[in-house]
Formats: structure tokens, sequence, C-alpha cells
């Protein structure tokens, strides 16, 4: 008998894993939802559509208590009582708002003339993280390869990282734009400081965690330590730096916004800063729940990815999901598969 | 001992000594300043094409004496030769297979196979050629382009032996190869090794704690003993010529010499205690109504 999957050690069933996978989702959704639609569900505000003889205005939201007393008040004296419905504060859209504001985020053009569109800020925001991420990784991972693998280098230069790492990315700011400017490179350089250090400490503690048999194994059969970091240490750690790569990328996402309000605002944060200045919670909503599945696809989508990078990790991806690849993949792999037939149909290639 | 067997030793006895360990000894600093002592003052010569097996209780210090051997581990007194050169750090003239899965899982099996010799710079197709080779020894040629983890555990092992042996090792150190699979691919692993090793001009020290299998595959067996009052670190108690033909066949292990070899080895390695008086039991684990009476 399996033990159930609410328990502790349980074992989950394919089908309940897939089922609570969308409920992951659809619960705050419904929790939203009846926060939202359910008027005795909260609502602590009501929205004034008749202001009587009270010093209400019409499209006032006044909290519900002083918003009784006043109708309380009126009937004592006499005069016409304020009339409204009970809303939940205008930071809390409805989830039709926001689902309205996802789609008029992208079909409406900026208040000002020059600023950029929806999409626009997206883009550019991407841009800014994946420049940001990639130069954290030039260096990160060599050099948390290097400091896992060598344990004079990991005494030499993780103890200052260690210490740099505690120093929160924002503080650097100031620094940023004085050095660099106001453009695009402070904002990049947020993004290397907030991630750059976490990865060499992340990267070289996976690198550690590497079984020390295997080197040993390619020690016996004659590796040199040239070929120990490029043959054994690279092939041997990359499932889990690929992992690690996921989980830091997660990390750039949460520096980008402090970035962003870096010399010019920019990108999808500011964004979200401006609607909020307008008070149009509705596109806050929007802009926020955006980064949020740019996130969560890219992090599926690497993922998925990942199980075909790596075959030796023992997931067998399914049939469908290995012809969606090859498709995918066909743009990257033509090149060799054209040096493959090249060398085939090389009639020097058979002399050699 | 027959004379057939002594005639064996003999020219065992001829051949030109591979490895050559003297006076070794190894202590380490542990814990609190103390000094660990690991091995203590042991030497013997491995002749070519031997078969050694070194067998003690645990803490005996087996497992740091073919790491020394493999030049994994530093030793702190004397030197391991091989061919009358010292040993210092590992190299592909002392071939190593562990008691863990070590095969390179992001390799195919023919790839693991090939590792060795693409160190040594062998080209490519040469490589994978020799690396066949090897493969069809150990009975795997159909694997040659499956993952590690697709093999079973003893099939790994046969692997990771044709992956040593493919580096072209002068002596091949095996460290309880065969301690982590069920008794029967144990048996079978065994007998291959003893055919691989007909087949096949290399010297053979295979660490184990099983007294059977100590016996039935080497020429001789090296007693360690863990240290005591006058040794600091596991030492060398005894070698033992094992008084059994070659090849080897499992009948064997039912003949007189045999069984005494055993008995001996039984005696040096778990020492007989003075039968304790039978007590009556400290934990009472019977309820009510099922005493024993």
């Amino acid at each position: 008998m399996a033990r159930s999957a609410w328990r502790v050690a349980g074992s989950l069933p394919p089908r309940l894993a897939g089922a609570l996978w969308f409920g992951a989702f659809l619960l705050p959704v419904v929790a939203w939802s009846a926060l939202s639609y359910v008027p005795w569900l909260w609502h602590p505000q009501v929205l004034i559509d008749h202001a009587g003889d009270s010093v209400y205005a019409v499209d006032m939201r006044v909290e519900s208590s002083a918003f009784a007393d006043a109708v309380v008040q009126a009937q004592r004296s006499g005069t016409a009582a304020p009339r409204g419905d009970r809303v939940n504060p205008v930071f809390l859209p409805a989830p039709h708002e926001v689902a309205r504001a996802l789609w008029t985020g992208f079909t409406t053009p900026p208040l000002r003339r020059g600023d950029p569109w929806l999409h626009e800020s997206i883009g550019h925001s991407i841009s800014v993280i994946l420049w940001g991420f990639v130069i954290s990784a030039l260096i990160g991972v060599p050099l948390g390869i290097l400091c896992g693998a060598i344990p004079a280098l990991s005494r030499l230069i993780e103890p200052f990282v260690d210490f740099i790492r505690y120093m929160p990315a924002p503080a650097f700011g100031a620094l940023c734009v004085a050095v660099l400017g106001i453009n695009d490179a402070p904002k990049i350089a947020i993004i290397v400081v907030g991630t750059l250090f976490q990865m060499v400490l992340v990267v070289a503690n996976t690198t550690r965690n590497l079984d020390r048999a295997l080197i040993e194994a390619a020690q016996t059969l004659g590796a040199s330590d040239k070929r120990l970091l490029t043959r054994v240490v690279v092939p041997g750690i990359l499932p889990n730096l690929y992992t690690d790569m996921r989980v830091l990328l997660g990390w750039a996402w949460t520096y980008l916004i402090v970035a962003e309000l870096i010399g010019a605002s920019s990108g999808i944060s500011w964004y979200i800063n401006q609607q909020g200045k307008y008070r149009a919670y509705d596109n806050v909503f929007a802009g926020i729940i955006i980064i949020g599945l740019i996130g969560l696809i890219t992090d599926q989508v690497l993922g998925w990815i990942g199980r075909f990078v790596f075959p030796w990790s023992g997931q067998q991806p399914s049939r469908p999901s290995q012809i969606a690849f090859a498709i995918v993949s066909f743009p990257l792999r033509l090149p060799y598969i054209m040096l493959m037939l090249a060398r085939k149909y090389d009639p020097k290639a058979g002399q050699q | 001992m027959n004379d057939a067997i002594q005639e064996r030793f003999e020219r065992i006895a001829a051949r030109p000594v591979v490895l050559d360990v003297r006076q070794l000894g190894m202590s380490f600093p542990g814990v609190g300043g103390v000094v660990a002592h690991a091995l203590h003052d042991v030497s013997f010569q491995v002749r070519r094409r031997e078969f050694i097996t070194v067998v003690g209780a645990s803490g005996c210090g087996k497992s740091t004496l073919v790491r020394i051997l493999a030049g994994l581990t530093g030793h702190t007194a004397g030197e391991v030769l091989l061919d009358g050169k010292p040993v210092n750090g590992p190299g592909p003239d002392r071939g190593m297979v562990f008691q863990g899965y070590t095969l390179f899982p992001w390799l195919s099996v023919l790839k693991n196979v090939m590792f060795g010799l693409e160190m040594q710079e062998r080209g490519h197709d040469q490589a994978r050629s020799e690396a066949l080779q090897w493969l069809e020894l150990v009975g795997l040629g159909n694997k040659a382009e499956v993952w590690p983890h697709q093999l079973s555990g003893g099939q790994r092992q046969r692997v990771a032996i044709a992956r040593a042996l493919a580096a072209g090792p002068r002596i091949l150190l095996m460290d309880e190869p065969f301690g982590a699979l069920d008794p029967q691919t144990r048996a079978n692993l065994q007998e291959h090794l003893l055919q691989i090793w007909q087949q096949v001009d290399i010297t053979i020290v295979f660490i184990t704690h099983d007294i059977d299998e100590a016996l039935w595959l080497a020429d001789r067996v090296l007693v360690l003993q863990p240290p005591d009052a006058e040794h600091r670190g596991g030492w060398l108690r005894e070698m033992v010529d094992v008084p059994l033909p070659v090849p080897r066949t499992r009948e064997m292990v039912n003949s007189p010499a045999y069984r005494a070899a055993r008995e001996h080895l039984e005696h040096l390695i778990h020492p007989p205690r003075a039968a304790a008086a039978e007590r009556l039991p400290v934990f009472k684990m019977t309820k009510a109504g099922d005493e024993v009476l």
C-alpha cells in the first residue's frame, strides 16, 4: 500500500502531481476571486454613488465604519443619507480587471508621447537581465569551478567574495551611476553585482560536491590537472551547474527591480512604478504578473531543455517531447549536421 | 602441498618483482593533535602476473594500503617501488577498480573505456578499436553505446575493469571491487576476473574482507591485522600461499587443502574467544503468557 502523498515521505502519483501543479495556481486565483466577487468577504470600503447631503462626493472611497456613522447621523438629522456599494481598496483590483489590464497594457499607447510601450519595456528589461546574467556567468562560472576544484584558490578567493556577498547590491547603485553613467550600463552592473558573488560561491560548492572517486578514477587513468578540469570536473557538474543557473536567473530578476530605478528609469519595473503613480493598480498587478510569467516560463523551458541536454541523468523525456525538441533545436543543430554530412561525403576523408 | 603446486610457486618466485613495498608506514594527524596510525612497517613483494589478495578485519588499513599503492594517499615511512622506481602520485601504470561505481556517468560505456587511452594521446579511431576489444574481453561488447546508469552493478564493475586495463597498467589494484554486489553476481565476477587474468598479462593486488574470495582468487593471501600494543597501525601478520592448482574451479573449495588454509586464515583474522556463560536476558521482550521457561 503506497503511503499517502499528504504524509511525511509519502509517494506522489503522477496524476495527483499534475493536478496539484494546477492547484498551485488555481487556489490563489480562487482566493483572490472570492475576495473580489463575494460582497460580504472583506470589502472594507464604500464607493459613494449618491452623496446625499453628506460631506462625501461621488466616486469617493470611504471606510465602512465612517460610512455607517454618516448614514446614522443623516437619519437622525433627517437629511438625505449617502448611498454607495461596498468595495475593496483601490490597491486590490478584481481578477477580471487585471486580466483586462494584461490585454490593454499592450494595446494602449503610453500616456506621454515618447515613453515606451509595455512590450518595449519588457523587451528592454529582458535585455538588461540577459546582459547582466551573461557577464556574471562569464566571470562567475569559471571562477567558481576553479575555487571548487583547487583548495588554495578557494581559500584565497572565497572569504572575500563571501564578504562582498553580504553587501546589498542596491548599495552599489550610486557608485555604478558615477562610474558608468545613466544608461543601461549601471543597471547591468547592479545585476552583475547582485548575482556574480553568489554565483561564485554556489558554483564552487557544486564543484566541491562532485564525487571525489570520479576524480580519483580519472587520476589513475593518467589524467593531468588540466584534463581533470576539462574532462571530469566540468562535465561532471554540468547538470547541477545548469540547475544553479536556473535558480540564480531568478535572483537576477529581483535585482532588476532595483536596477531599473537607477539612472534613467526604464523597463518593466519603471512601468509598474509609473502605473502606481497614476493609481492604476490593475496595471501594476498586470506588470507584476508579467514578470512572474516570464520567470515561470523561462524556468520551465530551461528545465525541459535540461532533460535533453543531459541524457545521462536518467530522465527519459516522453516521445512527443523528444519530437518537439528535435524541431525546436533543429536550427541550432543544422551547422553540426552539415559538418557531419560534409565529412561523410568528402572524397578526401576516405583516403586519410 | 603437491608437487605441481610447489613447482608453480617456484616458477612465480623466479619471475621479476613488479611491486616492491618496503617498511611502509602511514600515520596522519587526527582530531586534537592525536596522531592516527594506519599502517606500520608493511613489506612485501609482488612478482609478474601474480594474483595477490589482501584480507583483514575492518580497521586494519587494507584500503589505506591500496590507496598508497595507487598514489591517491601519501605515506609517511618506507617506500613503494614499481619496477624499481618509487611511486609518488597516481598514474596510468597502476590501474584501479574502486568499490563504488566510478564510471563517468556523462560518457557512454565505450567512451568510458576510451578515457584512459585518450589521456595517452592515442588517436580517436585507435582508442575506439582498442576500447571495443577490451569491452569484448569483459563480455560487454554489445553495451558499448549505452549510458552507465543503464547497466547493472556487476556490468558496471566489468566496464570499470575494462577501463582500467585499457589504460595499459603494469599492475591492477582492486579495492573490494565486488563488495557491493549480491552473492550470485559476485561469484560470477570472481570467475570472470580469473578468466581475464588468464588472458591478460597483468599483475593483480585485490583487497577484500571475504576470506573465501581471498583464497579462491589468489596465488598468495596477505593477512593484515589491526593495530595492537606492539604495532602502531595495521601490520602484515602473514603471507599465505594458496595450495590450489590453477585454473581454479568451484569444487576446489571442498578440498582438504582449501579447508585447512581457510581455517588458518579464519583463526588469524577472527581469533576464537572464550564462549560467555549463558545468562538471563537483560532486556525482557516477552509479554505475559509467552515466557520462555
